[in-house]
């Protein structure tokens, strides 16, 4: 049985997209079987991000409407064979994402992968609450700035109260995932300081990805930043958040940084 | 038997508390009776089964009247399980005891509602029995308030080890306690509590407010954001000072 990681952030534009197919290919560039899924229903991007947008055929809704199959509807990678995408569909309405039809899909996917990563939408409307619905983990994307982080603490609430765990009176496990983190600009005190969105979100940190021109390139040439360069530092940091997601536990560290600053993140634990 | 009396568990006491309607009677109690008749027969078994409690608060009483009105009550069904506001001289052990400490909770609807403003029974929580000392109850959150998330306890006080985020709102009947970040919106001794107040180890609140009378995070003292400050109300200012 795989993991289902949902994915979330509340607010828009804040790297979601990115991270989902970051860290999708970076765990399946270990062998495990990965697939990523397009909860964005009338906006997708993920095909965009995954280079895979001229190889959509049959996409989420086709499969829930029972006009797809679901091995009919999943894109194999081209670069890595283990990772899959599952496309959201452009032209349909949200209302064709049923309950009981996105439980079907999660848990046939939940059979065939290792990791079935779910990009929510923005917001907490139906794509958001569905997306986050049948989640064992859930990533919390968020930029180190106030509205980006209240926003992330109504998605934590919705965490704890609208999923299946949740309901169960399971605890949900979530991660923090800071995202487009400029450090020099943190210490100027134009963004907030990691510890400051620690401190106020209360989860554990999964990683701190920096603010860098590389994660534009690789979207541009649709490929997600761990495969376009996997020596960049946005690239060094979703390996390790990857690594952090199998259970191994690493220092939290911002790649590309001066040794000085290793120091003061070395160890860094959330409450 | 000598066993079995030794080995007996004690006698368990507990408080409970219960909805009862709250009956404001008014002199002279004769045309105020006509009126409680003219509401039962339009609405027959409005008072049969429901607790009720006399409130006699403010009414020059002799003791016979109110053991009269008692008897009259109890011919129309109306039975009486204690009386509010009576003075201790005015009771006895052929009345209903005395109810003190009772909590307003919303009104009820009435059946008919012209002509019977009254009549108008007040719903009140009243405390069981007078003589035990009644305990506010209270709960304990172990877990931070998210934004957008809205705790509501009318009972007593709220606890919460751990933060309130902004846009997150606590609610409470008694005084609220925060062993952490107080960033949202939190209101103490809503149900007309004027003594509750509000203690958190780091305010930036949004809003507090007791008993009704507020502050916005604009008209709060600069010089106590971040720091650990207990709030309390004098009169109907709100005070707040920084704890040492």
């Amino acid at each position: 049985m795989g993991k289902v990681i949902v994915v979330t952030s509340g607010k828009g534009g804040v790297g979601k997209t990115t991270s989902t197919a970051a860290l999708g290919a970076a765990l399946a560039q270990n062998g495990e079987r990965v697939v990523v899924v397009d909860f964005d229903v009338g906006l997708r991007n993920l095909d965009l991000v995954m280079g895979a947008e001229r190889r959509v055929v049959y996409d989420l809704v086709n499969v829930i409407q029972g006009e797809a199959k679901l091995t009919q509807a999943l894109i194999r990678d081209k670069r890595v064979e283990t990772l899959y995408l599952l496309p959201a569909s452009q032209t349909r309405d949200k209302e064709n994402l049923t309950p009981e039809g996105v439980e079907k899909v999660i848990a046939s996917l939940k059979n065939a992968f290792d990791w079935v990563i779910c990009d929510s939408p923005a917001g907490i409307e139906r794509g958001a609450t569905l997306a986050m619905r049948h989640a064992d983990v859930a990533i919390v994307v968020t930029n180190p700035e106030v509205s980006s982080v209240r926003d992330s603490d109504r998605i934590i609430g919705l965490l704890d109260s609208k999923t299946v765990k949740a309901e169960n009176g399971e605890p949900m496990e979530k991660h923090l995932l800071l995202t487009r983190y400029d450090s020099a600009r943190a210490e100027r005190g134009d963004m907030l300081k990691v510890d400051d969105v620690l401190e106020i979100l209360s989860i554990p940190l999964l990683g701190i990805i920096p603010e860098s021109m590389d994660v534009l390139r690789a979207s541009n040439v649709g490929a997600p930043v761990t495969l376009a360069d996997g020596r960049s530092a946005p690239a060094m940091a979703y390996f390790e958040a990857a690594r952090r997601l199998r259970g191994e536990i690493l220092p939290v560290t911002i790649p590309g940084e001066k040794r000085g600053f290793f120091g003061k993140i070395f160890g860094r634990k959330a409450a | 038997m000598n066993d079995v009396l030794t080995q007996s568990r004690p006698i368990r006491l507990k408080g409970r508390s219960f909805l009862a309607l709250a009956l404001t009677p008014e002199l002279p109690f004769d045309d105020w009776l006509v009126q409680l008749d003219a509401l039962a027969s339009r609405s027959a078994g409005f008072f049969l089964r429901r607790p009720i409690v006399l409130d006699v608060q403010g009414l020059e009483l002799e003791r016979a009247q109110l053991r009269d009105l008692v008897s009259q009550l109890g011919m129309r069904n109306v039975r009486i399980m204690g009386i509010e506001g009576a003075r201790s001289s005015l009771l006895g052990p052929d009345l209903p005891p005395a109810m003190a400490d009772g909590r307003p909770a919303s009104d009820v609807e009435i059946p008919a509602t012209d002509e019977t403003q009254k009549t108008a029974p007040a719903e009140s929580v009243v405390s069981p029995a007078a003589p035990l000392p009644r305990a506010m109850s209270s709960i304990v959150i172990s877990q931070p308030v998210r934004s957008g998330q809205s705790l509501l306890y009318p009972e007593g006080d709220v606890t919460i080890v751990g933060s309130v985020a902004s846009g997150a709102e606590v609610v409470a009947g008694g005084s609220i306690h925060v062993y952490g970040a107080l960033r949202g919106r939190v209101m103490a001794g809503t149900m007309g509590n004027s003594s509750a107040r509000i203690f958190c180890r780091k305010l930036e609140a949004e809003l507090i407010a007791i008993d009704g009378f507020y502050l916005t995070a604009e008209d709060m003292e600069p010089a106590l954001r971040g720091k650990a400050v207990q709030i309390w109300l004098e009169g109907e200012t709100i005070k707040a000072e920084a704890l040492s």
